[in-house]
């Protein structure tokens, strides 16, 4: 590698040809303030407009101050971060930057964690000379069932645009008009609903303000939980166990499933459940199906789908009834895991209930299913009229990682000193496979781990599918099967980030692809990296270790194949009867609507 | 998210095609393309903006992006005759503003709209070479000298016989 010689506020340093003055800057310990730029290493993530400048230097010899982000080294360099002339344009640039920006701080949903905010502060800003009698650029504010866009907040860093366009193909997102009246938007600044957008919420996990945040139905839930008619039952996503703890001051990775049982339970909810049951039995129902599908191929059905595409992201799923409207047939019917404990919940433990003399009348409007997710789109999956059973949702409100979090400390529970406890039962037994849903490859390793075993009728040498597992956007892995089979092997091909998926898809749709299953995560690095998590703040090493918590937590299960949890194939005898049977087929099963047809051709 | 069903009209797609078509449906080609396909159409209606979308492989959102940000491209057909008010530095100060707020009143639109009879559309803009003459205006080809808010009415009525 070519080293060269570069000095930084008075000090000499080596550095690696080819990188940016502030990469330079932060490998040695000087850390120059950025808003706009944001570099997600691992997970292809790089934003630098240039466009906010709050990270202008001084380079000797040259007329202007540059960029810091978007600045090369070069030999001899000779760079101020900190002299007089930086200060004040530093200071003046922050001022611009807040005299066309709300100051409603103390109300916002990003406060505490906005990166304007911070900067601001760090400078010790304490006026902004520009505000008296400056116009503000204003817009009209844009709720979906998952994100709200108030663009009075956007500092147009672009971020959004970036995620939306490169990282996910989504397409929503463009900046659009000039000047002052520029902005972040969909087409003709329609909204989001009426968009391309997938609900991903990936715009909102990197926006540095408040423009991007989430819809919030924390006081929803605190009403349904004082309310005395109501059974208010709660279940937790595999990748919140592992991130909820850095809101509370925890090293990433840290797994609180013990403390997150005991804080719901502090909360209110009548029953404390795991949406890891319901993982368990998404298993069944899509291993069930790749099976069928399999074993109908090898029987020489010419008209069955192959790759079977997983349907447990509903991000994904709007992804592809947007952008694949022709391949409708292709996904799992699968539901995914929240929207299958929603109906068992409101079906088969609405009768368990029911038997208790105190709730032999309940009805099922009586009865509240909450989720917690390390996702946006989730909310927007509640709101779908086909997940619902005459008009009353399967799921009533799903609330994020951060929301949970929020909640804990707004009902006065110090979460760190929480003892360990359990989730209750039925619906709250879970297996290592359910876990590592939560983790890019985790669904098809889970699945793996059961269609082994059904299909060759022997144990898996080993549970631990090593190949499948990665956060690469884009991977495949193959699972041998004992000798004697029909099939050598199962190809699988894994993508996360919708790029990715739509890569993974066009190869499907000209027919290039030999893999017999697909899975898809909308966010990159899967669930762990979901839109509903704490905000990484551009460090994506936090992914990386809410990963590998996701595998020791498996590792630490005592069963890890789905189709050994007790409660579930005590489920199946009491109730389903069997996978892909008929109240399966009722409660636990979807169909997939065209979000987009070809253009049609009129006179007028 | 709503089922978004493009209706186009016939003749424009043809036209829509053919531009995209001659442009190799290439992405880079975007403006060329919008630019093409405003000559021949007038207009960049939502609905074309979609189909070029479309055409050319990119999302709506970035089409619009384009749309939006040049003031060379409009969503809103031009009237029969486009008036064009010079607000250069010479114009402006020989009172081009008061000329401007008088069509305004006289056509009720504001820059960058069409009558609803489709007769004028009214655009601003920046110096036409004529300072000697300011200040002045434009409907369609035709340069006016030297105009009054009080000459507007008579200059407009005679496009309106």
């Amino acid at each position: 590698m070519d080293m060269i010689k570069i000095t930084i506020d008075g000090k000499v340093f080596e550095v690696e040809k080819g990188i940016t003055v502030l990469e330079a800057a932060r490998k040695n310990g000087i850390r120059i303030p950025t808003l706009c730029h944001m570099n997600l290493s691992g997970l292809r993530f790089v934003n630098k407009p240039a466009s906010c400048r709050v990270c202008v230097v001084e380079i000797e010899g040259r007329r202007n101050l540059a960029p810091a982000c978007a600045t090369d080294v070069m030999d001899g360099m000779v760079i101020k971060t900190h002299s007089i002339r930086v200060l004040n344009a530093r200071r003046t640039i922050i001022e611009l930057l807040l005299s066309d920006h709300p100051k409603d701080c103390l109300v916002c949903m990003k406060s505490g964690n906005c990166e304007l905010q911070d900067i601001a502060h760090e400078f010790g800003v304490r006026e902004v000379r520009y505000d008296e009698n400056c116009a503000m650029s204003t817009y009209r504010k844009d709720k979906s069932p998952s994100i709200i866009r108030d663009m009075d907040k956007c500092i147009m860093c672009r971020r959004c645009e970036t995620m939306c366009n490169e990282i996910q193909t989504v397409g929503a997102l463009s900046a659009v008009n000039r000047g002052f009246n520029s902005v972040v938007a969909p087409a003709f600044e329609q909204n989001l609903v009426d968009s391309a957008c997938t609900f991903c919420g990936q715009c909102l996990a990197v926006c540095p303000v408040g423009a991007l945040t989430e819809v919030d139905h924390t006081w929803n839930v605190i009403q349904a939980i004082n309310d005395p008619k109501k059974v208010v039952l709660v279940q937790t996503a595999p990748a919140v166990r592992v991130a909820l703890g850095e809101e509370f001051d925890m090293e990433p990775g840290t797994i609180v499933t013990g403390k997150m049982a005991a804080a719901l339970r502090r909360l209110g909810f009548d029953y404390v459940f795991d949406t890891d049951f319901a993982a368990d039995l998404t298993i069944m129902e899509e291993g069930s199906e790749l099976l069928d599908r399999l074993q109908r191929f090898l029987g020489g059905d010419k008209t069955v789908k192959l790759p079977i595409l997983t349907s447990c992201c509903p991000a994904w799923v709007n992804f592809f009834e947007y952008n694949f409207p022709d391949m409708l047939d292709v996904p799992s019917t699968a539901r995914s895991p929240q929207q299958m404990f929603g109906p068992i919940a409101k079906t088969y433990f609405l009768e368990k209930l029911r038997e208790k003399p105190e709730y032999k009348d309940l009805k099922r409007e009586d009865m509240v299913v909450v989720s917690i997710m390390p996702c946006v789109a989730k909310k927007y999956e509640c709101s779908r009229p086909e997940l619902s059973y005459e008009g009353n949702p399967d799921v009533d409100y799903s609330l994020s990682t951060r929301e949970l979090a929020a909640f804990i400390k707004r009902m006065n529970i110090d979460f760190n000193s929480l003892p360990e406890e359990d989730f209750d039962r039925p619906l709250g037994e879970s297996t290592g496979a359910a876990v590592i849903f939560g983790a890019s490859g985790g669904v098809i390793e889970a699945a793996v781990r059961t269609a082994y075993e059904l299909l060759t009728k022997q144990q898996c040498p080993s549970v631990d599918f090593k190949q499948i597992r990665g956060l690469e956007g884009m991977r495949e892995a193959i699972v041998p099967l004992p000798e004697g089979m029909p099939l050598k092997e199962i190809k699988i091909g894994i993508a996360n980030g919708l790029a990715n998926a739509r890569k993974l898809l066009e190869a499907v749709q000209r027919g290039e692809c030999d893999y017999q299953a697909i899975e898809v995560m909308a966010c990159p690095g899967g669930c762990i990296g979901g839109a509903g998590q704490p905000y990484h703040h551009g460090d994506s090493s936090i992914i990386k270790k809410r990963q590998e918590a996701i595998y020791r937590e498996d590792a630490g299960k005592p069963i890890r194949k789905s189709h050994e949890n007790p409660y579930i194939q005590k489920l199946y005898e009491e109730f389903l009867i069997k996978p892909l049977g008929e109240k399966s087929h009722h409660l636990l099963h979807t169909h997939y609507f065209k979000k987009r047809e070809k253009y049609e051709e009129v006179d007028d | 998210m709503a089922k978004a069903t493009i209706k186009i009209n016939r003749q424009y797609l043809k036209e829509i095609k053919e531009v995209c078509e001659s442009f190799n449906y290439e992405k880079g080609q975007l403006i060329n393309v919008l630019k093409k396909t405003q000559e021949k159409i007038g207009y960049l209606p939502a609905e074309v903006q979609m189909v070029i979308a479309e055409e050319l492989k990119v999302p709506v959102a970035k089409v619009y992006g384009v749309v939006s940000f040049y003031s060379f491209f409009t969503m809103v057909p031009k009237g029969k005759y486009p008036i064009s008010i010079c607000l250069g530095t010479a114009c402006y100060v020989r009172g081009a503003e008061g000329i401007l707020q008088e069509v305004e009143r006289q056509l009720g639109i504001n820059p960058g709209e069409t009558t609803p009879d489709g007769l004028f559309s009214l655009d601003c803009l920046r110096c036409i070479g004529a300072c000697g003459l300011a200040p002045v205006i434009m409907i369609g080809e035709k340069v006016y000298p030297r105009v009054t808010p009080n000459k507007v009415k008579e200059i407009l009525d005679e496009y309106r016989k």
